[in-house]
């Protein structure tokens, strides 16, 4: 089985984040990166799927070279490949998902695994548009995945409960957390991941559908009333919560 | 620009949100001085259909077909996306719930058509359409601008309020997807409901707890003050990842993004990775012993004490003012 988990590049969420000089973008200087958070549940799905399959893994990510770092984690993780489809431009996820598409076109995976979510610009579009790109099924937020013969069985998550979707390969998953626990690199992953190449083709451009018009910081919320300093304050609060705020 | 507005429906009901979407997209159209016309996909739907005239659809398109019972991303996907280009509308509108993003990259992938995730705020400018969203865990709020000749935006659910005008009743048109055994690739065979509570998500108050409450068992205090004010029990990552709590309960970067009118934080220190999940609240009480906690910068009103003996007399005093 062709397996291929696609992993972003993201800010870490400790990230203090100033706009750039162009009002459009965050000022990079400072910033450090990390592996998107969901798209260690793909890595991982993606390593589980071929113990039970076999074939092989391939780790993609879109993006400048910095990318490469985010690679050689899912390396170290111990997926047999790594691909990045070097692309400098900024893009919208149209854009982006059509660049990947193209590239998994000619790959023929039967298995693509996404995380939910960049937890940059929290879009949230990029794997059920690579589906749709690819013509194949797709469920997102999975939280359990079952695999037998040609067959999926996924649980997803919805409001108020779990939807269970039945499907079949090729498939498109994104991956929620709760979907498995990822693996520690091991030392010698890591060791082995350094030296691993890494295979670069040129991201084919397209153009964006969405215009950054500008960004700014949300306005600062002054530091509420303090109430009090133990439990005779909550009738006061109880007040509050009904006049003022009128919420309850 | 006409506007057509995606109205969620589950088990022949509409969420709270399809009425968010189709209020928010009948002012849009409005400002632009266009039509709306909202869509509901399901089994035997035009029956609910005509309740959408009381937030401002005129027009309900109902998609009808006894296999679309339950959601499928594939044939969802194609009833939809045919309904839009044979109504070839300017602009559509989606909630960001969970159907409502699985959804919307399928049919932004059909037709071409760019989309604004998760947006909090949208105003008619110049004779378009201007979209608010926050990114970077809410740390930043950026103003964007779909340039497809469609253009499609979700809406964060909570946010825009939607509110029912006596008596209107849209007009129903019902009509017949075209869907083949190929378009059911994907398929729900059932739904699995989580008992009791309300979702995160979907609840008007959600009441939080965090590793301050030292126990998984403490969380009674959490649930039962939530059970007061009919809120959806939330948790901070520490307590999920430590076991505490089921995962669907996290609010945070990694977590459920809620947006209730009362957010209520217990015990929970309030890291920049969880505030991304619950800042855009519109109120947010902390309870936390430390007065130096970073949640009494973003809460409302705060108490310094200790959640062992605030709590029980939050839900004491909140029993006899609410008469329960
Ligand atoms: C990549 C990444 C993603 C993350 N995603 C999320 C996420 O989605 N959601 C999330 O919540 N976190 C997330 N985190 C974790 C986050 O950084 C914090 O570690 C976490 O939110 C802390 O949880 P807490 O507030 O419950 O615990 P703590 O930070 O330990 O805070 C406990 C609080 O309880 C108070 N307290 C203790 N005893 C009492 C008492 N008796 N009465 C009153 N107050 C008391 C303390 O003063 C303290 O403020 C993420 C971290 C990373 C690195
Ligand atoms: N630049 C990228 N390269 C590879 N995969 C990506 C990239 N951006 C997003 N993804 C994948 O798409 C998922 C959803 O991202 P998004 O739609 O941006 O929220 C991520 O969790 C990744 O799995």
């Amino acid at each position: 089985m062709k397996i291929v988990a696609c992993i972003n590049h993201v800010p870490d969420t400790e990230t203090k984040v100033k706009v750039g000089a162009d009002g459009k973008t965050i000022d990079p200087a400072g910033v450090n990166y990390m592996l998107n958070p969901y798209d260690e549940y793909a890595v991982e799905a993606g390593l589980k799927l071929k113990e039970q399959y076999g074939g092989e893994t391939i780790a993609l990510s879109l993006g400048p070279d910095a990318n490469k770092e985010t690679l050689r984690k899912a390396l170290a993780m111990g997926v047999d490949k790594a691909l990045l489809i070097k692309d400098d431009s900024v893009r919208d996820s149209l854009s982006l998902a059509r660049a990947i598409a193209e590239e998994l076109r000619e790959m023929k995976p039967d298995c693509v695994l996404f995380g939910k979510q960049s937890i940059d610009y929290y879009d949230e579009q990029v794997p059920g548009l690579v589906a749709e790109f690819l013509g194949y099924p797709s469920v997102s937020v999975a939280v359990k995945l079952e695999a037998k013969d040609g067959n999926v069985t996924c649980d997803r998550e919805i409001e108020g409960g779990h939807e269970v979707v039945e499907t079949s390969f090729p498939v498109v998953i994104s991956a929620q957390k709760g979907l498995n626990a990822p693996r520690y690199p091991s030392l010698k992953g890591i060791m082995a991941a350094k030296t691993k190449p890494i295979e670069e083709r040129q991201a084919k451009p397209f153009p964006s559908g969405v215009e950054v018009l500008g960004i700014s910081k949300p306005p600062a919320k002054s530091a509420g009333k303090i109430v009090g300093t133990d439990a005779s304050a909550v009738p006061e609060l109880v007040r509050l919560l009904q006049e003022e705020a009128k919420v309850i | 620009m006409n506007i057509i507005a995606f109205a969620e429906q589950r088990d022949g009901k509409f969420k709270k949100f399809a009425h968010e979407t189709v209020q928010a997209a009948r002012k849009a159209a409005d400002a632009l001085g266009g039509t709306m016309t909202a869509v509901v996909i399901g089994k035997n739907v035009s029956a609910i259909a005509p309740g959408l005239g009381a937030y401002g659809a005129a027009r309900v398109i109902a998609v009808e077909d006894d296999r679309l019972e339950f959601y499928s991303t594939t044939a969802y996907s194609k009833a939809f996306s045919d309904v839009v280009s044979r109504e070839a509308p300017g602009a559509v509108f989606f909630p960001a719930s969970q159907m409502g993003k699985d959804l919307a990259p399928r049919v932004s992938a059909r037709l071409g058509a760019a989309l604004a995730p998760d947006c909090t705020a949208i105003r008619a400018e110049g004779g378009d359409l201007i979209a608010t969203r926050p990114v970077y865990a809410g740390k930043a709020l950026a103003e964007v601008k779909v340039t497809t000749p469609v253009k499609m935006f979700s809406l964060r659910p909570n946010v825009f309020t939607a509110t029912a005008a006596d008596g209107a009743q849209a007009a129903v048109e019902t009509v017949k997807p075209e869907l083949g055994e190929n378009d059911f690739a994907s398929k729900v065979t059932s739904v699995k409901v989580s008992e009791g509570r309300p979702d995160v998500t979907e609840a008007g108050i959600v009441v939080s707890g965090g590793r301050g409450l030292k126990a998984p068992e403490n969380f009674k205090l959490i649930e039962d003050l939530a059970d007061v004010l009919g809120a959806a029990v939330g948790a901070s990552r520490a307590v999920v990842d430590a076991g505490w709590r089921p995962h669907d309960e996290q609010v945070g970067q990694t977590g459920k993004t809620v947006s209730p009118s009362l957010y209520i934080a217990c015990a929970i220190s309030g890291a920049v990775q969880h505030l991304a999940g619950m800042s855009s609240s519109k109120y947010i009480v902390a309870v936390n012993k430390d007065k130096d906690a970073p949640i009494f910068q973003i809460a409302d009103y705060g108490i310094v004490g200790d959640v062992f003996d605030v709590l029980p007399a939050l839900t004491g005093e909140l029993k006899k003012t609410l008469g329960k």
